[in-house]
């Protein structure tokens, strides 16, 4: 039977892990994700899962060993943030295209500089073309259901690429919550060993990670993306699974207090929990404003995000990274691509707020929503506006 | 919901304290969030923690700005911190002082319900370090009754293990010794 | 000088926040973090300088006559001058409220 416990969710995340039984661990130590990797070793090094725990000299060596612990065949977890993530960057390509079901949490913080270990999504945000699988987690209790939902998805053999649980560092990993924990038995049911189709066996051998000469390299590429865009009906699927054993379901997108809105706030990760607070408040105020937020960030859920903004006038899109030099942050970059040539589409208003640790508050939204009925009205000179900056 | 900020100095226990009372409040079947103010952690130098506990779910991350109740660990803080900043109307003011409630109210010139415990004396003696936390959480359940004795008792149970009767009977002493003045 | 609290606008940084002053961190003072302060005992001092040598924050300083002062503004209450000195001619008191 499930337990309702309080406990940090960086805690609940390596029980996920213990509970899926991996057979590999591989990481380095990095704030704000360290307390996920500190508990995996003590829960190895006390016998409560049966894993090799290989600590690492660096990131990169992190993801190159997973690489190889998933060609042989083996369930494989990481986890990372920003400055770690970052280098891995180059071996993060290689996963999806060897489709490698490895499973990471990244703990989002700011990448440098300035140098900062506070939370925001500049780190996941520079790995956009990684080809990965990834979902963004809004509380503890999501991050413990992800962290198992991904090994599902990632290990299906209709999907077999790598997945990122993106939860962000300290507003989320650092903080006691209630969570239900499942039993080993519970998870059992959901999660299935994993059963390689093709592995690293000396009794079978086969040749991985090749070169792709100009005559291939467009075809893996187009081969690992079908991949990657078609495993949004295992997500789907694996998360209607999930609710029918658990009772707690998850889409793609999420909606709350959409019907009837003029105005609808766009989210993605905890601060749509705050978001949520500052729905109820303006809706007592009167004021017909919604919210949407992005559980699945990656294949971008563009069907599913214009049936939720349907009938909306304006989207005000808060993202939590800069794309320095651009026309405005990267989840209002994809939403506008996916709007561009629908008829009637609402009209896209990007804010920045929460860099660098930076809190988001229910002010910050109510002011962030006022602009929007502003703009709407008178459009703005600027492409998006940072919140909060002070303008000296 | 309930809205508590501990001021302490890193290594007292501020951020143990928050995570006992979160851990307890879901015991006793509640919803409740425990955090730091968040950075790099150095001893000594002033924090803050935050806890909240509510009978719904809690669907705000941002800090706590209005606290209902604030609680402070160690008395040299009064001097370079407002603890008192953004407290509620009707708030608790909950502080490790040899100094009676009435001087304090005096000398923090707000009006709350205030609590005062000499919890360093109470530590020193039961546990032999100067660390308050578990001590202070006996006085803030004496002045708000925010989770179950029995709850808070396994939590520290749980996190002590071997020295947790040690802190229980500082927790203990603080339950009887803490005095409570309205406001 | 520059102002140290997160106040400033983005137009008021400095190129690449570069930080022109050298030793402005002095005026970052550590004594905040303190919970205990050391007294010395000059009746108890030989003047030995073992406290000086070992403070991690250079919090010991030489004063008149050759004794050893404590900087207030940066000593962090650590007790590692008492612990060293040989003739326990420093103890650690409360800072009370």
């Amino acid at each position: 039977m499930a337990k309702r416990i309080g406990m940090e969710v960086s805690i609940a995340a390596s029980e996920a892990v213990k509970l899926a039984d991996v057979d590999l661990i591989a990481a380095y130590p990095i704030t704000p994700q360290t307390h996920i990797v500190e508990h995996l070793a003590e829960v190895v090094a006390d016998g409560e899962l049966d894993a090799a725990f290989v600590p690492v000299e660096s990131e990169h060596s992190a993801m190159s060993c997973c690489i190889g612990s998933s060609a042989a065949g083996a369930r494989t977890f990481t986890a990372s943030s920003s400055q770690g993530l970052a280098l891995m960057h180059e071996m993060l390509f290689i996963a999806p295209a060897m489709r490698l079901p490895i499973v990471m949490v990244v703990a989002n913080r700011a990448l440098s500089g300035p140098i900062s270990i506070w939370n925001d999504h500049s780190d996941i945000m520079a790995e956009q073309d990684i080809a990965w699988i990834q979902t963004f987690a809004e509380n503890g209790q999501e991050v413990f259901d992800l962290v198992l939902h991904a090994f599902r998805v990632a290990e299906d053999s209709k999907v077999l690429l790598p997945m990122i649980v993106n939860m962000d560092g300290f507003t989320l990993s650092h903080v006691i919550e209630p969570i239900e924990i499942l039993d080993k038995a519970e998870v059992d049911k959901y999660l299935p060993p994993y059963k390689p189709k093709v592995r690293l066996d000396p009794r079978k051998p086969v040749s991985m990670g090749l070169v792709g000469v100009p005559e291939i390299y467009t075809e893996a590429k187009k081969a690992t993306n079908e991949a990657l865009i078609n495993s949004k009906k295992v997500v789907v699927k694996a998360w209607k699974e999930f609710g029918d054993l658990f009772g707690r379901y998850y889409n793609p997108v999420e909606s709350y207090k959409t019907e009837g809105a003029e105005v609808i706030l766009i989210t993605m990760g905890s601060i749509s929990e705050t978001a949520m607070t500052a729905i109820d408040k303006m809706r007592e105020k009167g004021l017909p404003v919604g919210l949407v937020r992005f559980r699945l960030w990656k294949p971008f859920p563009a069907t599913e995000f214009k049936k939720a903004i349907a009938g909306a006038q304006t989207l005000a899109v808060v993202d939590r990274a800069l794309s320095p030099g651009g026309a405005c942050g990267p989840v209002a970059e994809e939403i506008k691509a996916a709007l561009y040539a629908e008829r009637g589409r609402p009209k896209v208003f990007n804010f920045i707020a929460g860099l660098g640790g930076r809190d988001v508050t229910v002010e910050n939204f109510e002011e962030i929503v006022s602009r929007a009925f502003t703009y709407a009205k008178k459009r703005p000179k600027q492409l998006y506006e940072m919140i909060g900056v002070r303008e000296i | 919901m309930i809205e508590i900020r501990i001021h302490g100095r890193g290594g007292q226990g501020a951020v143990t304290s928050a995570e006992l009372v979160a851990i307890a409040a879901i015991d006793d079947g509640k919803y409740a969030q425990a955090f730091p103010s968040f950075g790099p952690e150095r001893r000594g130098a002033p924090v803050a923690a935050f806890i909240r506990v509510s009978d719904k779910p809690i669907r705000t991350r941002e800090k706590v700005y209005g606290p209902n109740v604030v609680m402070v660990l160690d008395p040299s803080i009064l001097k370079i911190v407002n603890v008192a900043a953004g407290l509620k109307d009707g708030g608790t003011v909950i502080i490790n002082t040899s100094k009676t409630p009435e001087e304090m109210a005096r000398l923090l010139n707000v009006k709350a319900k205030i609590a005062t415990v000499d919890a360093t004396k109470i530590a020193m003696e039961s546990m032999g370090v100067p660390i308050t936390n578990t001590t202070m959480l006996g006085a803030l359940l004496k002045s708000t009754g925010i989770v179950s004795n029995d709850a808070l008792g396994k939590a520290i149970d749980k996190r002590f293990g071997r020295i947790a009767e040690k802190n229980k009977t500082a927790f203990n002493r603080a339950m009887t010794e803490t005095i409570v003045r309205e406001a | 000088m520059a102002k140290i609290d997160a106040i400033m606008g983005w137009k008021e940084l400095d190129l690449g926040c570069v930080i022109r002053q050298p030793g402005s961190s002095r005026a970052f003072k550590t004594g905040d973090w303190r919970s205990q302060r050391p007294v010395v005992d000059r009746d108890k001092c030989i003047k030995c300088g073992l406290c000086w040598v070992y403070c991690p924050d250079l919090s010991m300083v030489p004063a008149e006559e050759g004794y050893y002062k404590v900087n207030l503004d940066y000593c962090k209450g650590c007790g590692i001058c008492a612990k060293e000195c040989p003739k326990d001619a420093i103890t650690m008191v409360l800072e009370e409220d």
